[in-house]
């Protein structure tokens, strides 16, 4: 179970923070852009 | 003897590809199926780089020039085909390798994904080195466009089976990770060729290749995590339904009979109608916004719409296909036609007015529509033809998309010119084009209208299905 855990957070983190990183990228560009 | 030999050859090479084989991916006891949507991530946003390709275009015309384009240099219209190559094969390869993914499982789909997209980035990186647009072409536009279609299609079966409660959302989470992919690629091939260039050099090919073997372990990730659940497996307290519900077959339909069925095609002109209404206008958004409402939005407002809109388009594919899960697919289709037609009716209002809020909210909600359109099409098909061969049935579905990805912008582009031509000032050109695409989605909520359950002449008898995957396997021998 706690194996498990640790193998869905990696995989999760994996795609999660590159994709959120991604989006805050493309949104504080948007943001500059209105300003 | 010569069979000896040739055994003697074949076996290391058959035992060390036996762990791609479906047999190898099937999950054992206490694997969570919450480890499927990443390893469809990591495909998914890898592939989704294609969105982003033309932050090279404008690099690419200076290759020789470098700090401006030479005659020698590649122009922008040769470098348009890129993308629209690996579009197009990526429509093309869906539909010739859907079976193959389907039958031999996610793992070696995915693994052979990984080798062609990684494979164009690196053909492409010789063709910039050589200065070949031909090489680039076959790299990125065929070779990785093949990569495309098999990366496309190849974790959705394997989610819908894994996710029988919410097949809608465990796609939408899938294909959502497409639209992202060009949010990490586009900051990230930009901070790469910074990093890569020299006053004398532009770093393209070098970031090509960085980004080949980036995507190249990143997919190979997805390949080694994902699994199929065993035979029977359902999720804990999930009950499946014993009989079909009017929109939900508990049947499974073989690959070409679903070709046979009307349902198909008139699915294929659902999503072909909403990406063509999408398509057109999402590469003329920022032109069209600036046009619309002259001296409001400038060139840099209009990019940070843009990637606003962008947003919506990935966001929509997440929410609409979870909706799809409680609201049924028509119905959902039937929101995105209907308030679709009506928003693009509302743009010239928007322009009228001179209301910039207006035409951002339309915009936003159209886009994610567009967005939701792909992402709730594999679960359409898994409630018409059941889950297993959904992801082959998929695959030639996506023949729509292609089509539509030269239907739409050619659409938009020539009703502009026309007007435009017959004197009509640019800030009004785009108001025919958004009555005629809001009558291209009436045509699809009428398409939608039609969809009625497969017919039960259709449906896979237990025998037929041993007596075709055999004959699969030993078309395959």
């Amino acid at each position: 179970m706690k194996r498990n855990r640790v193998k869905l957070v990696l995989a999760w983190g994996l795609v999660g923070i590159p994709l959120v990183w991604g989006v805050v990228e493309t949104l504080v560009n948007a943001i500059k852009a209105f300003q | 003897m010569i069979a000896l030999q040739q055994s003697a050859v074949a076996t290391p090479a058959s035992t060390w590809f036996s762990f791609l084989n479906r047999e190898r991916t099937v999950a054992r006891p206490g694997y969570t199926r919450w480890l499927i949507p990443p390893a469809a991530l990591c495909i998914h946003l890898c592939i989704g780089q294609a969105y982003a390709f033309s932050v090279f275009n404008l690099p690419m015309t200076k290759l020789i020039g470098v700090t401006q384009a030479t005659p020698a240099d590649w122009s922008l219209t040769d470098l348009g085909w890129v993308f629209s190559l690996a579009i197009f094969f990526l429509g093309f390869s869906a539909a010739l390798s859907g079976r193959w993914v389907e039958e031999g499982g996610p793992r070696r789909a995915m693994f052979t994904a990984a080798l062609c997209w990684s494979g164009g980035f690196f053909l492409s990186a010789i063709g910039v080195y050589f200065h070949s647009l031909w090489l680039i072409y076959i790299g990125y536009g065929v070779l990785g466009g093949f990569g495309l279609g098999m990366g496309y299609i190849s974790p959705v079966s394997t989610l819908i089976k894994w996710f029988p409660d919410r097949p809608g959302m465990a796609t939408g989470m899938a294909i959502m990770g497409f639209g992202g992919g060009a949010f990490i690629a586009s900051p990230l091939s930009v901070w790469l060729m910074s990093q890569l260039s020299t006053p004398t050099h532009i770093g393209v090919a070098e970031a090509f290749v960085v980004l080949g073997l980036t995507y190249l372990c990143f997919m190979m990730v997805g390949a080694v995590i994902v699994r199929v659940p065993p035979p029977g497996w359902v999720p804990a307290g999930y009950v499946a339904p014993t009989t079909s519900q009017p929109l939900v077959s508990t049947h499974d339909v073989f690959v070409y009979d679903a070709l046979k069925t009307p349902q198909f095609w008139l699915i294929w002109c659902v999503l072909c109608l909403n990406v063509t209404a999408g398509i057109g206008v999402l590469g003329q958004a920022s032109a069209m916004s600036q046009e619309m409402f002259p001296g409001k939005i400038t060139a840099v407002a209009a990019s940070g719409l843009v990637g606003l809109f962008s947003l919506f388009n990935m966001a929509g594919r997440f929410f609409w296909s979870s909706a799809s899960d409680y609201i049924g697919r028509k119905t959902t289709y039937f929101v995105f036609f209907s308030l679709g037609a009506t928003l693009y009716a509302v743009v010239p209002l928007a322009d009228k007015i001179g209301s910039v809020a207006l035409f951002v909210l339309c915009y936003a909600l159209i886009f994610s529509m567009y967005g939701g359109g792909f992402a709730t099409i594999p679960a359409y098909l898994r409630d018409m033809f059941g889950t297993r061969y959904v992801g082959a049935i998929h695959g030639m579905l996506l023949t729509a998309w292609s089509m539509a990805g030269i239907f739409g912008p050619v659409l938009v582009n020539y009703i502009r010119e026309y007007n435009i031509a017959h004197g009509i000032a640019p800030a009004q050109a785009y108001n025919v084009t958004m009555y005629i695409m809001a009558s291209l989605l009436v045509v699809g909520l009428i398409c939608n209208a039609f969809v009625r359950p497969v017919s039960a002449r259709f449906y896979m008898a237990p025998a037929t299905d041993a007596v075709r995957a055999s004959a699969a396997v030993g078309g395959r021998r």
